[in-house]
């Protein structure tokens, strides 16, 4: 799986000490991902992935937190957390696996399904367009990191990875993953063709190496700080846009906004609540 | 009238003072009109005087209910006694009343004692439109053939001769009256007025004390109406609150950290205080976008080793229930608390109901073992919520706490506590797990397994909602998830043999043996106290662990001829045509006791959206003895 080899780099890469990893997933295929790694893991619930990835950064900034979500998990049961969770900006890495179906349970359409598709829900196929996961959200409130990464170009989706896990802030990756078991030749077009996929190159971004840059040609020296153009690219006009659409490092973390004033010891809290107990304190009248 | 000679003590009144033991005291008028503030604050000057008190706040049903109308009445009731008072009582013995329209509401409640005395604003007699001074004396004519004692008082008038603005000033005028009639001291009510107006500045205190005073002077030309209610003056310190700042308080005291919650009635007040003073110790308040989000980000918190609070009301609590199950599965330590309100669905929003027993115990799907809590006053919601905490972190499990509608808002004074730093959780520990530590080394005898938390090294592993083994790993082999069930279940067993029995107040042998649960405990109790005091043997048990429940409850009900529970919560009723013994539907508590200790327990309960009237509880209690 080019994800967990991507990832297991990664985490040697930088150092990161086991103990201090959480990758946090919730129900589907994808979530399972926690389970392969040697690292601490949470594997939850339906769509609820971001709110317990939040809980977990809230309480512990030191934890280096990762999320694994499907499209499913993402942008159906769990969309309302997912938009809100770019709203919070919280400091860590969240990996859409879009595999355009739903999988662990055998088959049904998912919000990202293309048009057309036939599966046990849509016989007939997939009666709507699909949802969009990059515009909505590089639509949010507090957006901060958006990305796309091929699962079948290694080298791009680590180094697209890597540069979500350095951002400070809630980093969104879409990595287009195929689903072997019911729709392996959904992305047979993509793959195919090479010009069907834009790679996104710049200085502030990825630079492409000398290799990608001759087999990919449909190429755009893009500045992740420009967010008008990255909603025009994610919209697909242009052909598949792969590396750094939005990049921005000046959104406050939630957690940096809502912290406590320091952890405190027995005797301030101590202290504390005695001036709150005052507040309610009735003295007997003499 | 000269300055000096305002501020002078007025002279004791020639009426001499009718000695009460209590007196239940209902304070109403349009919202926006500060009834409750005046009832809150006289609640807290006879605090002060030493008298017991329990306040009920009356919530108007819709959020801006147009002035003058009969669901509109906000206000405050307060019961006053002689010795500690421990529910709202029965019907009221006098009410002010800002115009008669909330008085209506009040009357179609059935909360006006006979003979009660009504203080009404007489303003509306001379109204400009003839439908309002109609419906005004309508309604006072009614009362006075009714029997009761109608005074009018020109509040409004008085006021102006103060401030400007009499709408916003009557009900310290009001508070002075009251003062006078209940022979408080006038210094402390000027006192309690600075009090509570001190973050406004004399600027607003001075008027405000005027008002008072002007109310009190009032009263003591016009009014002859006077009651003493001597005072037991309290030995020791107390605190005046209510439930949910006591549940807040109780979060801080606890030493947990993150506080997640979705706003929802009657739950929220208690996050609202919480979110001004949490951040200073060290805690957090999560506003979280739904309650889902908000169950599973406390579970976050808690999983990375700082126990987590979530605060909820009815239909938020049927949400998190998915959470609360996984927290279970994983053994994670939550506190959550349910401020029940009536149901199902939405309900009565800010009526006092206790529905959520029994989803409380078995609400999350599957087999879900949890401690389930009930708090019965307001001094009990601030040590529950730091036993909750204690009992999540020992036993890695979810702990609901059940308040309710009337707990939330009502107000009592208890004991101040003395700041235990025992109270609070240890610090998270991150020494390295040795060798070959699972995260569910399931102990035999007890279910307990040690907690590992992200961070520790050689402690890593992959938590997982799915049947696992002890390695954390998902199982498919039946063995295993038995294994874990097993453990899971025998945590409440474990936890069960630390819980001492709880109580029989009253006869400890007798006729009959009422049973509750929550904030019923008051009005239960002096229910059975006047049934006793004609001789009857009658005894009661409060239930506070619901979920283990300890033992000796059967051996305590066989000491009794009858058994039955009383609950603010639907049962159907055998007088009922179409309810026989093989389809009554028993209140929760009664069902849960029934299939617990196969004993023969009757149930009587009401969901009128109001806590339970003693006089309601003895009439009961009267027609099972007979
Ligand atoms: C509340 C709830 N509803 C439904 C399910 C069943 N369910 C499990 S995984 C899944 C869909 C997974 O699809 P996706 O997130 O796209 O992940 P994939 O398996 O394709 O990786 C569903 C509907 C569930 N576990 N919980």
């Amino acid at each position: 799986m080019a994800i967990l080899t991507a990832v297991q780099r990664l985490c040697r890469d930088e150092k990161l000490p086991r103990e201090k990893i959480v990758f946090v997933s919730g129900i589907g295929c994808s979530s399972r991902f926690p389970h392969y790694m040697n690292a601490y893991g949470f594997h939850g619930l339906h769509g609820r992935a971001l709110p317990v990835a939040e809980g977990i950064k809230m309480a512990r900034p030191d934890l280096n937190v990762f999320v694994n979500t499907g499209d499913g998990d993402c942008c159906s049961i769990g969309a309302g957390h997912w938009i809100h969770a770019i709203r919070y900006n919280m400091n860590m890495t969240v990996m859409l696996h879009d595999n355009q179906v739903y999988g662990l349970t055998k088959k049904q359409a998912s919000p990202t399904s293309p048009i057309g598709l036939k599966s046990n829900t849509t016989p007939r196929g997939s009666y709507l367009d699909a949802m969009d996961p990059l515009n909505i959200t590089l639509a949010g409130a507090n957006v901060s990191f958006v990305a796309q990464a091929p699962d079948w170009i290694p080298e791009l989706l680590y180094e697209i990875i890597a540069l979500g896990f350095r951002h400070r802030g809630f980093s969104f990756i879409r990595i287009l993953q195929r689903c072997p078991e019911f729709v392996p030749t959904m992305l047979d077009p993509w793959m195919q063709d090479p010009d069907n996929l834009r790679l996104l190159d710049h200085e502030d971004g990825i630079r492409l190496s000398p290799n990608l840059a001759r087999t990919y040609r449909n190429q755009e020296a893009h500045d992740p700080a420009n967010i008008d153009r990255a909603r025009e690219l994610a919209s697909g006009n242009d052909g598949v846009p792969i590396g750094i659409l939005y990049r921005n490092e000046s959104v406050p973390c939630y957690e940096d906004v809502l912290k406590p004033d320091g952890l405190m010891p027995p005797e301030i809290v101590g202290g504390r609540l005695e001036a709150e107990f005052d507040k309610y304190t009735v003295k007997p009248a003499e | 009238m000269a300055e000096n000679e305002r501020r002078r003590p007025p002279s004791p009144s020639a009426q001499a003072a009718e000695t009460l033991a209590e007196h239940v005291v209902e304070i109403v008028s349009d919202s926006g009109e500060g009834a409750q503030k005046c009832g809150q604050s006289f609640a807290t000057i006879a605090a002060r005087m030493g008298n017991g008190i329990w306040t009920v706040e009356i919530i108007p049903a819709e959020i801006q209910p147009p002035a003058r109308s009969v669901a509109g009445a906000s206000g405050n009731r307060v019961r006053l006694g002689s010795g500690p008072i421990t529910n709202g009582g029965d019907a009221a013995d006098l009410v002010v009343a800002f115009n008669e329209q909330v008085l209506l509401g009040r009357i179609a409640a059935n909360e006006l004692g006979p003979g009660c005395i009504v203080l009404l604003e007489s303003k509306w007699e001379e109204d400009r439109d003839p439908a309002i001074v109609a419906s005004y004396k309508k309604v006072r004519d009614e009362l006075l053939e009714g029997g009761y004692r109608v005074c009018e008082i020109p509040m409004e008038a008085e006021c102006l001769n103060h401030v400007a603005d009499a709408r916003r000033g009557k009900n310290m005028f009001v508070l002075g009256l009251l003062c006078r009639i209940y022979s408080m001291e006038l210094g402390l009510a000027l006192e309690q007025v600075a009090l509570t107006f001190a973050k406004k500045g004399d600027a607003v205190i001075a008027p405000n004390q005027r008002l008072v005073e002007a109310g009190w002077e009032w009263a003591e030309a016009n009014l002859d109406i006077r009651f003493q209610i001597p005072a037991t003056p309290a030995t020791e310190t107390q605190l005046v609150m209510n439930g949910n700042t006591a549940l807040g308080l109780g979060v801080m005291a606890s030493g947990m950290q993150v506080c997640a919650m979705y706003p929802i009635t009657p739950a929220t007040s208690a996050s609202h205080y919480l979110s001004d003073v949490f951040q200073a110790v060290g805690g957090v308040v999560h506003q979280a976008e739904d309650e889902i989000a908000a169950c599973t980000f406390a579970i976050g918190a808690s999983y990375a080793g700082k126990c987590a609070v979530t605060i909820t009301s009815g239909p938020g609590y049927s949400l998190k229930q998915e959470g609360i199950g996984l927290a279970v599965m994983a053994e994670i330590p939550l506190v959550v608390i349910n401020v029940q309100r009536g149901g199902p669905s939405t309900g009565q929003p800010t009526k006092a109901e206790q529905g959520d027993l029994l989803s409380a115990c078995f609400g999350s799907h599957g087999d879900d073992p949890k401690v389930v809590l009930a708090v019965s006053d307001i001094e009990d919601c601030f040590y529950s919520v730091i036993a909750a905490r204690k009992i999540a972190e020992t036993f890695n499990t979810v702990v609901v706490l059940l308040s309710d509608a009337s707990l939330a808002t009502g107000q009592q004074p208890f004991r101040r506590p003395d700041f235990d730093t025992h109270w609070l959780a240890p610090p998270v520990d991150q020494s390295p797990i040795a060798g070959d530590a699972m995260p569910y080394d399931w102990d035999l005898q007890t279910g307990l397994a040690q907690r590992i938390v992200p961070g520790q090294p050689g402690g890593v592993h992959c938590l997982t909602g799915l049947a696992h083994d002890r390695s954390s790993h998902i199982v498919y082999d039946p063995e295993k998830n038995q294994e874990g069930m097993r453990s899971r279940s025998l945590k409440l067993a474990s936890l069960q043999k630390t819980l001492k029995t709880p109580p029989v107040v009253g006869d400890q042998e007798g006729e009959l043996l009422i049973v509750g649960w929550g904030g019923t405990k008051g009005a239960i109790q002096e229910a059975v106290e006047r049934v006793r005091a004609d001789g009857h043997r009658v005894g009661s048990m409060h239930l506070r662990f619901i979920q283990p429940m300890a033992s000796g409850i059967k051996d305590a009900m066989q000491r009794f001829g009858k058994v039955m529970t009383i609950e603010n919560n639907w049962c159907d009723s055998l007088d009922d045509e179409m309810i026989d013994e093989e389809n009554r539907r028993y209140s929760s508590l009664a069902l849960l006791l029934r299939a617990r200790c196969l004993v023969d327990i009757d149930c009587w309960g009401e969901t009128k959206g109001q806590p339970l009237r003693p006089g309601s509880i003895e009439q009961v209690i009267r027609a099972k003895l007979s």
